[in-house]
């Protein structure tokens, strides 16, 4: 699930000028982020299946983790034989970020204290790439609002045909599926991939869980490689 | 059941870094060297997870048809295509090349 630039520079300081943007250009960015990220569940159905997660559980998955990353990592993990606490580590290391997402959002959005802990399931990616590329509070609140919901009821739908109709595909790998997973991690990690430090970090995480995963159990390589983002800003602060 | 473990932990972990960051106070989190590192853990575990995804089965380190409809992918991202359109060519492609015989 990656974060786009949904309106561009002029963009917002005309309608910011204006007194706000209109509900329906707000509605038309929440939708087809929704629309086009809520889809993909079908792939983490499918992923689910295949690696031997049954229907049930990867519903309940889509339902109440709610967090794409963490979901197919979790089950990347599983299927590569990993025992169920490394598993749920590297989700939890990957949802993380959504703390910080949560930060940001509670200052625009200025949530009543009753409803933040069902917002609170919605600050993902998409919801808050939405909410902040609005000029204002009210827009941020709708865009928020408009792209969990379509993603939720989306991505929860998607997540049951995926898995049901993993068995009506047959083999999934003959159709590709098992290529999904590692897709949806790049089109998150392309964006981030800004400065220098970033890339050190990425290469020297893909050395760390390339290289460990032969000789370590399944799951733990992934967690050494997390290291990198530590190591690597341990060694910047050395050299400046 | 061991999959079930999995999933009690990673819903309640999940849902707890969620709601935290929603619940706490906006300075504690604001430190230079949290931020920083929270921005860059993500990258690192999506870097090591992509790399293990399509180079390896179970613990053996394999490149096969995985490794094109990555580079399919990746070219999908370069030329600035929507989300769908970029797993779906690391499928399409990934199909293709089986189907090929690679």
């Amino acid at each position: 699930m990656g974060e786009k630039q949904l309106v561009t520079e002029p963009e917002i300081r005309e309608t910011a000028a204006s007194g706000g943007r209109p509900r329906a250009a707000v509605v038309r960015d929440a939708l087809g982020v929704g629309v086009a990220v809520g889809l993909s569940g079908f792939a983490f159905g499918v992923t689910a299946a295949g690696a031997g997660i049954s229907t049930l559980q990867a519903c309940v998955l889509s339902l109440l983790v709610f967090t794409g990353a963490s979901q197919f990592a979790l089950v990347g993990a599983l299927a590569a034989g990993g025992n169920p606490f490394t598993a749920a580590a590297g989700a939890f290391f990957l949802g993380t970020r959504n703390a910080f997402y949560g930060l940001r959002l509670s200052e625009l959005l200025r949530l009543p204290r009753a409803v933040r802990p069902l917002a609170a399931h919605w600050v993902i990616d998409e919801t808050t790439a939405v909410a902040l590329a609005q000029p204002d509070r009210k827009s941020a609140r709708l865009g928020f609002t408009v792209t969990g919901l379509t993603l939720y009821v989306l991505w929860n739908v998607t997540t049951l045909l995926g898995a049901l109709g993993a068995e009506a595909i047959g083999d999934t790998r003959a159709w590709g599926l098992d290529a999904a997973g590692p897709a949806v991690f790049l089109a998150l990690l392309a964006p981030m991939l800004k400065t220098a430090t970033e890339r050190a970090v990425a290469a020297l995480a893909l050395v760390l869980g390339l290289g460990f995963l032969p000789v370590l159990p399944a799951g733990v390589p992934v967690l050494i490689a997390a290291l990198a983002a530590p190591v690597v800003l341990w060694m910047k602060g050395r050299r400046s | 059941m061991n999959v079930w473990i999995a999933i009690g932990l990673t819903v309640v972990g999940c849902y707890a870094v969620k709601y935290a960051g929603l619940l706490v106070p906006a300075g504690a989190l604001e430190r230079p060297l949290v931020r920083r590192l929270a921005a860059l853990l993500p990258v690192a575990l999506l870097a090591a997870l992509t790399a293990q995804q399509t180079f390896s089965t179970g613990s053996a380190l394999v490149v096969d048809a995985r490794a094109a409809g990555l580079a399919a992918a990746g070219l999908a991202l370069l030329l600035r295509a929507p989300f769908l359109v970029v797993v779906a060519a690391a499928v399409a492609v990934t199909a293709g090349v089986r189907a090929l015989g690679g």
